[in-house]
């Protein structure tokens, strides 16, 4: 296999209160993967989000984002190659107008004119928002908003996206879009997530982070299936749903 | 009126409030001139009279000052009817209320051909400092979401059965204000985050740097021109 896209080795963090939240993490993971990383609450799964992208520094052990190291001097680098979207995109939609908020980030790299014209115009149309481009954000519906969300870090090209609960507060509907949508995308994925369906769905591969470290890493079906891991880590399917009988995706 | 660059807008109606306040009161005529380029202003505008009008109720707390100061001031009074009223304080009285009235319709001519999000950008292009004109562009996209969590806050009050009626419940009040704050200074840490995730280093990028051509320039210069020239007349005299 070739580089792989996030290649996390033996990360360690403690926040400054002292409480440990990661306890030497490995993950790799491949160009055009999607993988799900699923744990429960207080498993250090937001932690381990935030140093992809060079918001939290190592305590001990590395991360590059194809072969590049996330160190200071390659932040900006760093941040176009990983697009974070957060959960709740009010609070990643903070521009007056669709518009301003997906040039939020290609503007920062300093395109300007035609090309940040052009990445406005191509990412909206990836996640089927281009007739809300001038419209404030705060007028759209929260499936929308979450599309647009993901729009504007479409918009920086990067090499993974990395999606935090992308399915939480969408109805069924605007659940099953965001689904078509990421399955459309040309590009590696990384979706934390409580939504088993949804990471049985749209991700081949699932990881287990648990008490800061991962207790699983396989084919999702097999993880789903696992149930003295599932019990152990505090994961549970939803009622009524069994991967062993719903077909595969 | 709604197509012109917002900076000239902005610049046209600072222009024309000072020369508006700098008239001395006496000069009737000179305010009359005033009125009406704002009235051949928003007609040119499309902007209905009525919405105007509606809109004018902002300047509701200068007008009850302005019919208290004739009460209140001191010097010598004239009586009428009843009343005892003090000839400056009717004099200051009359200058706040017409100066008042005409930079609040022309600010509300601002604001109702110009979009919010266009009013800070102008005033970034008129190099209003940045960390002030970011405020004012966060306030205007985080309003309805700060508002919006205030109203549930109250629903979910009410639905436990709380009626605010007496002192007894300010310390409820208070405690929603004070959750208001920390949910909103939480959002703006989640907000920052996001920001820095997109390569944030501290200003917001221009991407669109505003111009205006010269022909609109000088229609936006009209009014205040005009202006101009009616308060020079004025204080020649």
């Amino acid at each position: 296999m070739t580089d792989p896209v996030l290649d996390v080795r033996g990360l360690a963090y403690a926040y400054p209160d002292g409480h440990q939240a990661l306890f030497g993490v490995d993950l790799h993971v491949h160009h055009g993967e999607r993988v799900a990383l699923l744990g429960p609450n207080g498993a250090g799964k937001t932690t381990l989000v935030l140093h992809l992208n060079g918001i939290l520094t190592p305590g001990a052990g590395t991360v590059e984002v194809s072969g590049l190291p996330v160190r200071p001097e390659n932040l900006r680098e760093v941040r176009r190659r990983v697009g974070v979207v957060f959960q709740d995109p009010d609070d990643q939609l903070f521009m007056p107008t669709v518009r301003a908020d997906v040039e939020f980030g290609p503007a920062n790299l300093g395109l300007r004119g035609a090309e940040l014209e052009r990445r406005v115009v191509s990412s909206l149309e990836r996640v089927g928002m281009s007739d809300y481009v001038d419209r404030p954000p705060h007028h759209l519906s929260f499936g929308q908003r979450r599309r647009v969300a993901v729009a504007t870090v479409l918009a920086m090209e990067p090499e993974i996206l990395v999606l935090d609960e992308p399915s939480s507060n969408l109805d069924p509907a605007s659940r099953r879009e965001l689904a078509d949508i990421i399955r459309s995308l040309d590009v590696t994925v990384l979706m934390v997530t409580h939504d088993l369906p949804y990471a049985y769905e749209l991700c081949p591969r699932s990881v287990v982070l648990s008490d800061g470290v991962v207790v699983a890493d396989g084919p999702t079906r097999e993880v789903l299936v696992d149930d003295a891991l599932m019990k152990a880590h505090r994961l549970e399917l939803p009622f009524g749903f069994d991967p062993r009988t719903v077909p595969a995706p | 009126m709604h197509l012109l660059p917002a900076h000239t807008k902005i610049a046209a109606l600072l222009c024309f409030v000072l020369v508006v306040v700098a008239t001395p009161a006496q000069a009737t005529w000179a305010f009359a001139v005033y009125a009406a380029l704002l009235v051949v202003a928003v007609r040119a505008s499309g902007v209905p009279f009525g919405y105007m009008g509606r809109r004018m109720v902002v300047e509701v707390p200068f007008v009850l000052f302005a019919v208290l100061m004739p009460f209140v001031a001191a010097g010598p009074r004239v009586h009428w009817g009843p009343l005892s009223l003090s000839e400056p304080g009717l004099l200051g009285a009359r200058g706040l209320l017409v100066k008042g009235t005409l930079g609040v319709v022309a600010s509300l001519l601002l604001a109702s051909t110009t979009e919010p999000s266009d009013v800070v950008a102008g005033l970034d292009r008129l190099r209003l400092p940045h960390q002030l004109v970011e405020i004012m562009s966060f306030m205007v996209r985080y309003l309805e979401v700060v508002t919006g969590e205030l109203a549930r806050m109250k629903v979910a009050r009410e639905s436990r059965g709380f009626r605010p009626r007496s002192l007894g419940s300010w310390p409820v009040l208070a405690s929603t204000a004070g959750a208001l704050f920390i949910r909103s200074y939480e959002r703006g840490e989640r907000i920052h985050l996001a920001m820095v995730s997109r390569g944030y280093t501290g200003r917001l990028p221009v991407a669109h740097p505003l111009s205006a051509s010269v022909a609109q320039w000088r229609l936006a210069a009209t009014v205040p021109a005009a202006a101009l020239v009616t308060f020079l007349v004025a204080v020649s005299r």
